[in-house]
């Protein structure tokens, strides 16, 4: 008990609280909560920090900003744009550039904050695919993180939408090109998005409300859940010596998590801050303001639309027909509404579809090596392959014209490939997969190769491999192995279909295509055999070995 | 939880006790577990700082010197906002020429919270206990007691509500629960009026003159030189109030070509001596076509690279668009300038569902 005049009010402010509201115990109980360590942990905490950064400095930008497309000439101390008939939208984001002190920066730092916010939890999600973080208990989770990572996009792209300059204007034409591709009632919902023709004026209040307002409220709500079932089912952890399924080994978190995690985010923070100093961002002022008649060439979306870009760059025009007069344009809808739903829907199901291939009903909180799931590592590599490749496609102009290249061969080329190389991909990874896995059997069964030499009484040389220590060895042979099931028949004796074996038959099928191609881990008998008739044995041995040998006098 | 019990690092690794030599699955599932006894957590390694006072010390001062930095980094924030010009230029090398006080005011934020940051990391890092400490994890499952108390308040708040007994309310309550939604599903119909028309529609009258934009100069036959192009405008869009709307839909181009490249009879009919006339705006999603290619007479939309050829009536020869951008009828009214003989004769711009319609 302190008894200084801080501490007495310390005491008696926490006292006054706990009374109130009990707090004293989850606080007991919290503070004391243990946090596991790895890098690829801290993926997350960025796209979580950046949500705080972009919170912040959004709340700045939306003092002077001000969402209108009314019609306004420019007079400030912009000379080029000087007299110039612009919206309001624009004219506001000028003098926030401009008239604005530090008003640059903050604009800077949000964007930047937005591309590392979606960047960060791209890459959030390929951690928790690629070690199945996702299976019992957190596929809720799973569901709950994808949807966050949608909304990411789309709050991303209708803020860049927002300062209403010549670039994002073109991107807005492109989302209006694809609204109106939606079959039938496509000019429809044009209209109702646009409040009219295109581009009108109604639409930056709505984007406006729609990116300060509904979309965030969406992403702090799905995100509070999703970090209160982070704390709910406790960090998972790699496995590793000590590490088990019934407890999680790390760090308290007070006080090294709240220094580490929370000076994690003042790093992340002042990256950010540094990258907006030195890096300029979206330069506004130099493409001018919305104008539907001139483009310039080059014209990119922020990163992350990159994909969808390249599906329409690359889908061929035969895809547009018409059935009855009506016009169904799919060489838009295919890449613009098609994909990112099934890729949506493909990314959603997996943790379920993974589980009933499986059947493993266990909670699961280690994670997995990549490697030790070669197909699952397979998959996530060849969407990851098909993602890039749309994402060149996205840029095929500016390939073309940095590497001087056809933009027509690109163009074909990159058809064909995004339907070629990913499969190859899958293939390929799997195979590095399991060769990764049989090195992991290599190394418990016959050691380290230790780098010395030593030449046998006979005249043998041979290289001396050193044991693994039980701990390393133990990294290498935790995981489960998995075997396909067998394929059950489908008959009864008297040739009726039994009922419900369709069902069976698929996922035995299925569990072919995830297991058929395995390395078994090593077994207690195998590592015994190994040990027994070894010719690797530790050098300890190797010497008694020898003097064993020089005694009796074999040679 | 519980301080960690460390394992030996000598000896090999032990079989769990009660498995057969062979993994296997279990029932019902692909998956077959580890046979092998978990060794416990390696011993663990003190730092530098745990046993040397010395180093412990020097620690502290690197803390103290990275939160210092901070402070620096917030003054120099604090000083440049108040005492550097706003419109003083600076060169800085590998950025280029930037205003200094933009320049400063992001260096002086950014080191103030970088620096926090690296503090409390290296803080943590080198001072604070690095034992690793370890923590039950307990099944999430419900007890069977709870599940069972769970399941029967729920029945018995059904039952003790009624519902089951009184269908008169159950279905009444169904349908207003299932209509209350409705009117704000309806309001949005305001959003925006039909589309009518109007995507099928632009200014483009018969008789109106091209103009040259962004000048809005009427544009004569002799202006237009062969292989020259012009971004045209029809006569009064500076006028109208929804400018930027009718513009989004009226943007042409003006080539001209030598008549006898011109391979469609329909073409060169609907030009005037060579000069033609074709929508600015992208068949594919609606960007506005702006790169000719002067040689080979080829239109290159900027955004999604559809190429036009003009010599072929703007057949799409490349790229994701599937129509051929429509031309507008163009000849030359008394005073010799460029006019429009018609108005256009198919919907300009992206594809829509209706635009066959018409």
């Amino acid at each position: 008990m302190s008894t200084s005049l801080g501490g007495r009010v310390v005491g008696g402010t926490a006292s006054y609280i706990d009374e109130r509201t009990g707090a004293a115990k989850a606080m007991r109980y919290g503070l004391r909560k243990v946090f596991p360590d790895h890098w690829s942990f801290m993926l997350g905490e960025i796209a979580m920090y950046s949500l705080v950064i972009l919170l912040l400095t959004g709340t700045f930008l939306t003092f002077w900003f001000v969402p209108s497309a009314a019609e306004t000439v420019y007079t400030g101390s912009y000379g080029p744009l000087r007299g110039v008939e612009m919206s309001e939208a624009y004219r506001s984001t000028l003098d926030i550039s401009y008239e604005i002190r530090g008003g640059l920066l903050l604009r800077q730092i949000h964007h930047w904050s937005a591309l590392l916010f979606v960047a960060s939890i791209a890459v959030h999600m390929f951690r928790v695919f690629f070690t199945g973080a996702f299976r019992k208990p957190r596929e809720i989770n799973w569901v709950i993180g994808l949807t966050l990572a949608l909304l990411a996009l789309i709050e991303g792209f209708a803020g860049y939408s927002l300062p209403d300059d010549l670039l994002s204007g073109t991107g807005l034409s492109f989302a209006r090109g694809m609204i109106l591709s939606i079959p039938i009632v496509g000019s429809y919902v044009s209209s109702f998005v646009f409040g009219g023709d295109y581009p009108g004026e109604a639409l930056i209040p709505r984007l406006f409300i729609a990116h300060v307002l509904l979309i965030p409220a969406l992403l702090v709500g799905l995100f509070v859940v999703h970090i209160m079932l982070v704390a709910l089912h406790k960090h998972t952890q790699y496995p590793g010596p000590g590490r088990t399924e019934q407890n999680v080994v790390g760090y308290p978190l007070m006080p090294v998590y709240t220094a580490k995690a929370g000076g994690f985010f003042f790093i992340v923070f002042g990256v950010t801050v540094f990258l907006s100093t030195f890096a300029m961002i979206n330069p506004i002022w130099a493409y001018g303001p919305y104008d539907p008649s001139p483009v310039t060439a080059g014209s990119q979306p922020d990163w992350y639309m990159g994909w969808l870009e390249g599906a329409i760059r690359l889908l061929p025009g035969w895809l547009e027909f018409q059935v009855f007069g009506w016009t169904f344009s799919f060489n838009i809808a295919i890449g613009g509404l098609v994909l990112p739903g099934l890729v949506t829907v493909a990314a959603f199901m997996y943790p379920f579809l993974e589980a009933w291939v499986t059947g493993d009903k266990r909670e699961h909180h280690l994670l997995d090596r990549p490697r030790n799931a070669p197909t699952r590592t397979g998959l996530g590599a060849m969407a990851i392959a098909f993602y890039v490749l749309l994402w060149s496609g996205g840029g095929n102009d500016l390939i073309a014209t940095h590497f001087r290249t056809s933009i027509n061969d690109i163009t074909n080329f990159l058809r064909i490939a995004v339907i070629v190389i990913p499969p190859i991909v899958y293939v390929v990874t799997k195979r590095i997969c399991l060769g990764l896995q049989r090195r992991d059997r290599d190394l418990v069964l016959h050691g380290m190769e230790s780098g010395r030499i030593v030449r046998l009484p006979h005249g043998e040389f041979i290289e001396v491999h050193e044991p693994l220590s039980p701990q390393d060895a133990w990294q290498l042979v935790q995981h489960d192995a998995h075997r396909p099931l067998p394929l059950p028949e489908g008959a009864d004796g008297n040739g009726v279909r039994r009922p419900g074996t369709r069902a069976q038959r698929i996922r035995a099928k299925l569990s072919h295509f995830w297991f058929e191609d395995r390395v078994e881990p090593v077994s207690p008998a195998e590592l015994a055999a190994a040990h027994a008739h070894g010719d690797h044995h530790a050098v300890t041995e190797e010497h008694t070995e020898m003097q064993k040998q020089l005694q009796t006098g074999r040679h | 939880m519980s301080q960690t019990q460390h394992g030996s690092t000598d000896g090999t690794l032990a079989q769990r006790p009660g498995l057969p030599e062979h993994a296997p699955q279990i029932e019902g599932t692909t998956a077959a577990p580890t046979l092998f006894e978990n060794p416990g957590l390696p011993p663990h390694v003190h730092r530098l700082a745990d046993t040397d006072p010395k180093a412990a010390k020097r620690a502290e001062r690197q803390v103290a010197a990275l939160f210092t930095l901070s402070i620096l980094g917030t003054l120099v924030f604090l000083v440049s906002y108040f005492a550097v010009d706003p419109q003083t230029p600076v060169y800085i090398p590998l950025i280029g020429r930037t205003l200094l006080q933009n320049f400063l005011l992001g260096l002086g934020m950014g080191c103030g919270i970088f620096f926090i940051g690296i503090g409390a990391v290296h803080w943590a890092k080198t001072l604070m206990p690095d034992e690793e400490v370890v923590e039950e994890r307990h099944y999430l499952r419900s007890t069977a007691a709870d599940r069972d108390g769970a399941v029967q308040a729920l029945q018995q708040g059904g039952e003790e509500s009624g519902i089951g007994r009184r269908p008169l309310i159950k279905a009444t309550a169904a349908g207003a629960l299932g209509l209350f939604g409705l009117p704000f599903i309806v309001a949005l119909r305001d959003l925006g009026p039909l589309p009518g028309d109007r995507l099928s529609r632009t200014m483009w009258k018969a008789g109106m003159r091209l103009v040259s934009d962004p000048e809005y100069a009427p544009i004569k036959v002799e202006d237009v030189t062969i292989g020259s192009v012009f971004h045209v405008m029809p006569e009064g869009i500076d006028k109208v109030h929804d400018k930027l709307e009718q513009k989004a839909k009226a943007a042409v181009l003006l080539m001209r070509l030598d008549p006898a490249d011109i391979k469609s009879t329909k073409q060169k009919a609907w030009g005037y001596q060579g000069i033609v006339a074709y929508s600015k705006i992208c068949t594919h999603v609606g960007c506005p076509v702006g790169l000719y290619e002067q040689q080979t007479h080829h239109l290159l939309c900027p955004c999604h690279q559809s190429t036009f050829d003009v010599t072929e009536d703007c057949k799409v020869i490349f790229g994701p668009a599937h129509r051929p951008l429509p031309q507008l009828p163009i000849t030359v009214d008394t005073e010799g300038y460029l006019v429009a003989s018609s108005p256009f004769h198919e919907a300009v711009g992206p594809s829509f569902p209706e635009r066959g319609h018409r």
